[in-house]
């Protein structure tokens, strides 16, 4: 058994294997730091247009699907319980346990990302993806199937004006709701190439209990990007949902 | 107001020459009398707490006074006095256009008359400008999405530079103007050799029915909007019981996104005239409700009981809408 | 003239980490944060260089009031391009990627930053943002200011808006990469001895640094994600026709942009304290002052940002607000020129290149330092917000501070850098020209904002031309002073005299060690046992055992 200072996988500039842990788990949290830095700045400019155009919000919100959206949910934590399981078995030396649960959450990454798709796509077909292709405004004329907000308002007992500026301010709900699921899918695909390298490393028996490094802090990256989730599922799915 | 500004200019021109040159004397006297010589030693000296506490406490003295005199100068400029003669302005790239409520309009050049407060209430067509006057001391970035007010009273006649102060693109730097202050007398001709075409107000009142408005905002208590004699500059209450002040910001936002605040006991049913009215219009209209409020001493009564849109009689436009609804209804389409 | 004070003759050490491992790919795919800090000053210095040009050609315009060199749109490209270039490619990245990198791990005794992979990672992060810079600068550039204020940006300018926004925001991920490092680096890699409390300033100062950096950067990197996608697909984030609000675009920016004012100037600062106090062979006034002012000015530098807003639309409680917190952020700046000050009292001065640069620095600090309570003054902000008394003040705390305290560590750490020393005579003179071309160039702008010339202008009232003469004149001394470096210094690699371990004499890991440092920085992880700075003191600071 290699002692932690000269493990193989002990890097040039630490002195043994616990500093490399320590140094590497905290750099690991200060990064996640940044990323909650970035996110605040997009939950924050949320706030501010959600309190400005609420009537707004609420309609784009009860527009999304929340079957899909609690789906989603439950396929992350599910992840997430994968995830902690991968780094259980890396912990143990398990090789098998461990390519079997990393691949594991790799699925239900990929589950993930296809339900999204699937929504991405219905909120094309529907016009609402903002900007010039947004659900051009002749809201007595324009509109056919599911998806219109604007008749979803009147429904609602809204008037005509009412319901004609509430629709056309669902644009900006529905920015955020691109921007923000945009930007954490691209933080699932990259916690997919994670998965992909931690993988590789476990199929050449590289982690066991003096060093699964790597496989912890692949899962607290990924426990992160489940937890933005967390947020991001009521504050676009939930709003008021009991009207 | 510019010589008060200049007083604390004056003060922190004269603080900072202190202790730049105090700085300065103190480097350059320690350098030559402690510079390294043989058999020089360095005497080492960890702090001292009391000097730190005390060059802490007296610049946080000094910025403590500083704050106060540059928060009441600026407080002063927020508070235009209420019989400010009134300047609408409205800034695109790359010109500025100002209206006088007696209808006069001038491109790139204001006039204003000496002893008078002048307040500017300015709006942007495109992007963000600044409306800076050097000579007066004041400035105010001009937005596109709300108005915005500065205010000043000339002293001496003369020309004074107009500038845009906020980048705004190409010809940015051409976006200058003259501020004219004339005496009261010249003024007054100046006045009256404008042509006008009618007073601000008289060109509001046009818009105000050319659009329509006069359909709901009426002063019977069948009207299905707000009365809005006297409305101008007084409270109003709206559905969520919050009391707002119908100022000009509140006008426009009730013309341009009418569904965001509707006024208690009325129902949401006013269309949005964004994309019909243009900012010189909505200045016209502005002037124009204002104006209600000047002629009228009576007390604010701009509600009328409430109405069942089912009730009335619908003009027309409303009517179409709704019947196109039951079509759409009826159809499934 | 050399002023070592030894006078054994010197020698470069037989191995080092600069002949370790020769060929480009030892140097592109290097580990070491040494090589790490030189590709990194080499491509700064490229920047700096790019956004020099800029500069003297908006000098050059400005020669008479009615731009006769260019043409409106292309002035405004040539002062947006200098400010992108300056802030993002070379004074953020400056003390602490060449810096900071290099003589960081060797301050604490560690052989390496925490993630030297990550270390040049971020380099190459750099140079993928300074490419998508480049692209945009050569393909029509960008005219918005650096900036970037909707809805001008997002709405009305047809130029490559989307690329510049790109490549700075990969410049960030850069910067933050570098603070992580730095920041575990600091706390779990110091070496047996080193507490806290023994840490050489120049650490204390880029450890706040970093803080701001990990923070701070990551907003503006959504707000220039929102920027890209407002311009193009027009969400109607921060258009007004859209609903969006323009101001908020401000907001989010200067919350970023403010807060990296300061982690452009609290590295410089911690390199001013490293020269004041080698050069009067004294340890440094007030330590535990000056490493605390560097955290406060962290802390309070990111409640002040709509102090940039004071006339852009904000309510009259928060202006207030937003002022009385810029006042208390000056005061840890002003603790801390008081105790370099200090430091000199009593000492034993000697004027070498650094020491003549930090010198500058304080006086220039002071005055750039002490106009920022002039902006920070309501009721005159609104006077002289968006005029040149802005331009001069921030080019005081950025050229006059800032650059000047990167010359000064340049110098300084220039020997143990490359093991040779640069010329004594010609630096001096670089510095004193720097510094008389800066004032020359910058005071009068003072005088020009409060006459109420407006910044971003490319044609002016004719008033303002003789003063805008006297700057451009000062800027053409300025141009030498910083050219002069660039060829001496590069003369001094060939030619300049072996530096031995430790030309100045000073106190610090990093002399410890030969000049150039051996790759892994010691032989042997050094303990420490003293206070850092302790001139004067029989006991040495580092047992190398």
């Amino acid at each position: 058994m290699a002692t932690t200072e000269n493990h193989p996988a002990l890097l040039h500039q630490f002195d043994d294997m616990e500093q490399q842990k320590e140094a590497s788990t905290f750099g690991m949290w200060v990064f996640l730091l940044t990323e909650l830095m970035m996110f605040g700045g997009a939950f924050a400019a949320y706030l501010i247009y959600r309190l400005k155009y609420y009537e707004a919000f609420v309609a784009g919100s009860s527009s999304i699907n929340v079957t899909w959206g609690f789906a989603n949910t439950l396929v992350l934590i599910g992840s997430s319980l994968t995830m902690a399981l991968a780094v259980a078995a890396a912990q143990k030396g398990n090789r098998r346990l461990q390519q079997l649960f990393i691949v594991a959450t790799m699925i239900l990454g990929v589950a993930f990302l296809g339900v999204k798709a699937v929504e991405y796509h219905d909120k094309y077909v529907e016009h609402h993806i903002p900007g010039n292709i947004f659900g051009t405004f002749d809201p007595i004329h324009d509109y056919t199937g599911e998806g219109n907000i604007y008749k979803e308002l009147l429904d609602r007992g809204q008037t005509p004006e009412a319901a004609g500026a509430i629709a056309q301010q669902t644009q900006i709900f529905f920015a955020f709701y691109f921007a923000m699921t945009g930007l954490h899918a691209v933080h699932m695909v990259i916690g997919l190439i994670l998965m992909t390298w931690l993988l590789y490393g476990a199929s050449k028996g590289k982690f066991g209990p003096s060093y699964f490094t790597p496989v912890e802090l692949g899962g607290l990256y990924w426990h992160f990007v489940d937890i933005v989730w967390i947020f991001l599922f009521p504050l676009l799915y939930l709003i008021n949902r009991t009207r | 107001m510019a010589g008060q500004v200049d007083a604390l200019y004056l003060f922190l021109v004269l603080i900072s020459t202190f202790f730049s040159l105090l700085i300065a004397i103190l480097i350059l006297y320690f350098a030559i009398k402690y510079r390294k010589s043989e058999g020089r030693q360095a005497q080492q000296i960890h702090g001292s707490t009391l000097l730190e506490i005390v060059w802490t406490v007296i610049p946080l003295g000094i910025s403590m006074v500083i704050f106060v005199w540059g928060a009441a100068l600026y407080f002063h400029l927020q508070r235009p006095p209420a019989n400010a003669l009134q300047v609408y302005g409205v800034a695109k790239q790359w010109m500025w256009k100002f209206e006088y409520s007696a209808g006069q309009r001038e491109i790139n050049s204001l006039h204003v008359p000496t002893g008078t407060p002048v307040r500017v209430t300015l709006i942007s067509q495109d992007v963000i400008h600044s409306f800076f006057v050097p000579a007066f001391r004041i400035k105010t970035d001009v937005l596109p999405n709300r108005f915005m007010t500065t205010w000043f009273t000339a002293t001496t006649p003369g020309t004074y530079h107009l500038f845009c102060s906020q980048y705004c693109g190409t010809k940015h730097s051409g976006m200058v103007g003259d501020v004219v202050v004339m005496t009261p007398k010249d003024y007054a001709s100046w006045l009256e050799s404008g042509k006008a075409e009618g007073s601000l107000a008289s060109l509001g009142e046009k818009m105000f029915q050319q659009y329509g408005c006069t359909t709901c905002h009426r002063p019977d208590s069948g009207a299905r909007g707000p009365n809005l004699e006297g409305v101008y500059g007084r409270p109003v209450r709206m559905q969520d019981n919050r009391v707002v002040i119908a100022d000009d910001n509140y006008i426009r936002n009730h013309i341009l996104n009418p569904g965001t605040e509707i006024v208690n006991g009325f129902q949401p049913i006013m269309p949005t005239f964004r994309g019909v009215i243009n900012e010189e219009q909505m200045v016209q209209i502005i002037a124009y409700i204002k104006s209600l409020s000047e002629q009228t001493g009576q007390p604010l009564n701009n509600r009328s009981t409430p109405t069942d849109i089912r009730d009335t009689e619908v003009p027309n436009v409303q009517q179409q809408m709704q019947q196109d609804n039951q079509i759409q209804k009826s159809t499934g389409k | 003239m050399s002023t070592a004070t030894q006078t054994v003759t010197q020698v470069m050490p037989e191995k080092h980490y600069l002949n370790d491992n020769y060929g480009i790919r030892s140097w592109l795919l290097t580990k070491d944060h040494k090589r790490i800090a030189l590709l990194y000053l080499f491509s700064i210095t490229f920047f700096f260089f790019i956004g020099g040009i800029f500069a003297s050609l908006i000098r050059l315009h400005l020669l008479t009031p009615n731009g006769e060199l260019f043409q409106a749109d292309s002035y405004n490209k040539l002062f947006t391009l200098h400010g992108v270039n300056m802030i993002f490619f070379f004074l953020i990245p400056s003390v602490p990627a060449v810096l900071g990198n290099f003589i960081l791990p060797i301050m604490v005794g560690a052989k390496d930053l925490a993630f030297p992979k990550i270390n040049l990672l971020s380099w190459y992060i750099f140079i993928f943002g300074a490419t998508f810079s480049l692209i945009a600068m050569v393909s029509g550039g960008v005219d918005t200011g650096w900036t970037f204020y909707t809805p001008l940006s997002s709405g009305y300018v047809h130029t490559n808006v989307v690329t510049m926004a790109l490549g700075i925001l990969f410049a960030g991920f850069s910067s933050i990469f570098t603070g992580l490092n730095f920041i575990v680096t600091v706390h779990r890699m110091r070496a047996p001895g080193l507490t806290w409390g023994r840490l050489p300033l120049m650490v204390w100062a880029n450890y706040a640094a970093s803080l701001i950096m990990i923070l701070g950067t990551p907003v503006i990197a959504i707000t220039l994600i929102l920027l890209a996608l407002e311009r193009g697909f027009h969400i109607g984030v921060f258009d007004p026709k859209l609903g969006g609000d323009p101001v908020l675009f401000q907001h989010m920016f200067w919350f970023y942009s403010h807060p990296a004012v300061y982690i452009m100037i609290l590295p410089g600062m911690g390199v001013i304290s490293e020269i004041v106090t080698c050069f009067s062979r004294k340890r440094v006034f007030g330590y535990s002052f000056i490493a605390f002012s560097s955290i406060a000015i962290a802390v309070f530098g990111f409640v002040v940002w709509a102090h940039h807003m004071f006339v852009a639309g904000i309510s009259v409680y928060s202006a207030m607000v937003f002022s009385l917190l810029s006042y208390a952020v000056a005061i840890p700046s002003a603790v801390k020129v008081f105790n370099w000050t200090a430091t000199m009292y009593k000492g034993a001065v000697s004027f070498e290149t650094p020491m003549l640069y930090a010198m500058g620095f304080i006086g220039l600090f002071t005055i750039g330092g002490l106009t920022g309570l002039f902006l920070a003054a309501l009721g005159l902000d609104v006077h002289i917000h968006d005029t040149y008394f802005v331009v001069a003040h921030f080019h005081y705390v950025m050229v006059g501070g800032m650059v000047m305290a990167y010359l000064g560590g340049v110098h300084f750490w220039w020997p143990k850098m490359t093991g040779k020393l640069y010329p004594e005579a010609p630096a001096k003179l670089a510095a004193i020209v720097t510094f008389i071309g800066f004032n020359l160039t910058f005071f009068p702008q003072f005088i020009l904002g409060y006459m109420g010339m407006p910044r971003r202008y490319a044609i002016y009232a004719p008033e303002f031309q003789v003063l805008n003469v006297l700057s451009t004149a000062g800027a053409s001394i300025l141009a030498v002073g910083f050219l002069l470096p660039a060829l001496y210094l590069t003369w001094s690699l060939k030619f300049g005299q072996p530096a031995g371990d430790n030309p100045w004499e000073a106190k610090g890991l990093e002399w410890e060690t030969s000049s150039p440092p051996p790759t892994h920085n010691f032989h042997r992880t050094p303990v420490v046992t003293a206070e850092p700075y302790n001139y004067g003191s029989e006991e040495e600071a580092v047992v190398v055992s």
